[in-house]
C-alpha cells in the first residue's frame, strides 16, 4: 500500500532523513521504532507533506506522492494523528471531530465514532483543549477515522498517558485494523508496539536499519535492546 | 428642555448617535482587520484605502452606470473584495515567510498608491453621494430627531458584524478558519486548501471595508482621504480590543465610538484624543487588549 524508498528530508538546512526504505502492506499495522532523534516523526511528517524539503519516492498504491502538497496527500487517502495531538483550542470537540475533510467513502460515521469513544460524546461541546490528555488523544485518533483515508499515521499515541488509557488505545488500534485500516505507528514503547503491530522497522540516524516480524520479536530481544538502548 | 447630568438631552443624544455612527465604521473596519490579521498575520494598512475604494466604486456606479445605492451596497464590496483577492494572489502572498513588518510596509505602500491615484483623478475636495430616497428624512423619537439614514447605518453595521461573528463562531467554515488561525499546516494536512482559504479571507475582510465605504458615502463626501481619516483611530481600536479578536473588535468599535461621542459633550477639546488615551491605559494595564489572549 505504502512504498517508501530512498527518502531524504530536511528541516531548513539540517538533513534529517538519509535514504529511508520501508513498506506497509494493506491492512497491516507497522511500527517505526528507534531512539529519540532517529527520524521517526520526520518520516511520518514527510509522508504527509509537512516537511519543507524532501526527495526520493513515496508511493501510495503505486502513485508517487512525494511532490504533492499536504492537502492533496490527504485527498489521496492518508491521515495523520500528530505527536502533539494537534487539538484546536478554539474549536469544541464536535468541531475538532468534523474538521478533517472526508476524502473517500468508507470512513466511520459519527455514531460509530461515539460507540468507539463514548467519552467524546459526553464532552461534545467542551473546548478541545479542556479534555484530559487521554481524551485529547482519543479525539485526535477519532477525527481521522471519519475521513475515509485508509492509511493512518499515528505518532506516539501512548506518550505520557496512564496505563489504562494506553490499553484503551491498544484496543482501538486493533479495532481499526479489524475494520481494514492500515496503520503506520511511531512508538518509543516497544512493549506496547508488540501488542498491536505485525512488523517493526528500526530506525537510526535517519535510516531504517532493520525489520523484525512481531512473531520473532521475542527471539530478537537482545538485538532490540541494543538498538533502542533500553 | 430636560437635562442629563446638567447637559441638554438633545445634545447628549445627538452626540451619542454620532458616536454610534462612527462606532459602526470603527467596528466594520476593525472587524475586517481582525479577520485578516488572525489568518494572514498581516496588519493590513491598505484597509482605509479599500474602504475609500468601496465608496468610490459606489459613486462611479451611480455616475457612469446609473446604478443606485442598493445594488451598490452589494456589488461594490464584491468588486473591491475581488480586487483584494488580486492583491493577495499577486503580492501579499509572497511575504508570508518574511517578518510581519514587510506585510505592513507593502500594504502601507498600496494604500498610498490607491489614495494617490484617487486624488490625482478626482481631487481631494470630495463628491456628494445622495441618500437613497427610501432613507431620506428624519423621525421624531420624542427626545430627539433621528435622521433615518444614520439609524440605518448603525443597524446595517450591527447586522453585518453579527452575521460575520456567527459565520466565524458557529459554522463549519468558521471552524476551519479558526483552526487554520491556530495551526495552518495541520489544517492543510487534513485536506483543506489553506492557500485558497487565506485568499478568500483577505477578500472577505476587504469586502467588509468596502461595505463600510458604501455606507459612509452619503454621510461623508466621497473623497480620497475618507479612509485615512478613519484608519488611524481604527488601529487604536484594534489595539484596544486585542489583535485578531473578532468579538473584541466589534464591541470595542461601537464602544469607543460612543466614548468619543460623549467626550464631545463633556469635554469637546479631548474628543479627538480620548481614544488614544484609552489605548495607552489599556496597553499599560492589559497589553494583549481587552479581549485579546496573552501569547
Amino acid at each position: 500500500m505504502l512504498d517508501v524508498s530512498q527518502l531524504n528530508a530536511w528541516y531548513g538546512e539540517s538533513h534529517i532523513l538519509h535514504g529511508v526504505d520501508f513498506n506497509v502492506q494493506q491492512g497491516e499495522v507497522v511500527t517505526l521504532l528507534g531512539r529519540n532523534g532517529a527520524g521517526k516523526t520526520t518520516t511520518l511528517k514527510s509522508i504527509m507533506g509537512l516537511v519543507g524539503k524532501r526527495q526520493g519516492h513515496i508511493k501510495l498504491n503505486g502513485r508517487e506522492i512525494v511532490g504533492l502538497r499536504s492537502d492533496n496527500i490527504a485527498k489521496a487517502g492518508i491521515a495523520i494523528c500528530p505527536e502533539e495531538r494537534g487539538i484546536f483550542a478554539s474549536l469544541n470537540v464536535t468541531e475538532n471531530l468534523m474538521l478533517p475533510r472526508v476524502v473517500a467513502p468508507g470512513g466511520l460515521d459519527l455514531a460509530e465514532i461515539y460507540t468507539l469513544f463514548p467519552n467524546l460524546k459526553e464532552r461534545a461541546n467542551s473546548q478541545g483543549t479542556k479534555l484530559s490528555g487521554g481524551e485529547q488523544q482519543m479525539l485526535a485518533i477519532a477525527r481521522i477515522l471519519r475521513t475515509g483515508a485508509k492509511l493512518l499515521l499515528l505518532d506516539e499515541p501512548t506518550e505520557g498517558l496512564a496505563p489504562v488509557i494506553v490499553q484503551q488505545i491498544g484496543r482501538t488500534i486493533r479495532e481499526i485494523k479489524a475494520r481494514g485500516f492500515t496503520v503506520l505507528l511511531v512508538e518509543q514503547n516497544f512493549r506496547f508496539a508488540a501488542t498491536v503491530a505485525d512488523r517493526h522497522y528500526v530506525m537510526e540516524h535517519g535510516r531504517v536499519i532493520d525489520m523484525i516480524q512481531n512473531a520473532e520479536l521475542a527471539a530478537n530481544m537482545g538485538k532490540l535492546h541494543d538498538y533502542l538502548g533500553v | 428642555m430636560f437635562m442629563i447630568l446638567g447637559y441638554p438631552a438633545p445634545l447628549m443624544f445627538g452626540q451619542l448617535l454620532l458616536g454610534l455612527i462612527n462606532g459602526a465604521f470603527y467596528a466594520l473596519l476593525s472587524l475586517g482587520l481582525a479577520i485578516i490579521f488572525g489568518m494572514l498575520r498581516i496588519i493590513n494598512f491598505a484597509h482605509g484605502a479599500l474602504f475609500m475604494l468601496g465608496a468610490f466604486v459606489a459613486w462611479g456606479m451611480l455616475q457612469y452606470g446609473g446604478i443606485g445605492y442598493w445594488p451598490a451596497l452589494i456589488v461594490a464590496p464584491i468588486i473591491v473584495g475581488a480586487f483584494g483577492v488580486f492583491l493577495e494572489r499577486t503580492m501579499i502572498r509572497h511575504l508570508y515567510k518574511l517578518d510581519h513588518l514587510y506585510g505592513l510596509l507593502l500594504t502601507f505602500g498600496l494604500a498610498e498608491i490607491i489614495e494617490g491615484l484617487a486624488r490625482n483623478q478626482f481631487g481631494s475636495s470630495g463628491m456628494p453621494y445622495a441618500i437613497p430616497a427610501a432613507l431620506q428624512g428624519a423621525v421624531n423619537l420624542g427626545f430627539m430627531f433621528l435622521p433615518i439614514y444614520r439609524g440605518w447605518v448603525v443597524i446595517a453595521a450591527v447586522v453585518v458584524c453579527l452575521v460575520t461573528w456567527i459565520a466565524i463562531e458557529r459554522t463549519s467554515l468558521g471552524a476551519t478558519l479558526r483552526a487554520a488561525t491556530e495551526n495552518a499546516p495541520l489544517v492543510q494536512a487534513f485536506g483543506v486548501n489553506v492557500p485558497r482559504l487565506i485568499t478568500l479571507t483577505y477578500g472577505a475582510g476587504v469586502a467588509l471595508a468596502a461595505f463600510g465605504g458604501v455606507l459612509a458615502a452619503p454621510i461623508y463626501s466621497v473623497n480620497p482621504n475618507m479612509g485615512s481619516n478613519f484608519i488611524i483611530v481604527v488601529f487604536a481600536v484594534v489595539v484596544i480590543g486585542g489583535m485578531g479578536s473578532i468579538l473584541g473588535s466589534i464591541v470595542t468599535g461601537f464602544g469607543l465610538g460612543v466614548v468619543e461621542g460623549l467626550t464631545k459633550v463633556f469635554y469637546p477639546q479631548a474628543s479627538a484624543t480620548v481614544i488614544f488615551v484609552v489605548m495607552v491605559i489599556v496597553l499599560l494595564a492589559r497589553p494583549a487588549g481587552l479581549f485579546g489572549k496573552a501569547t
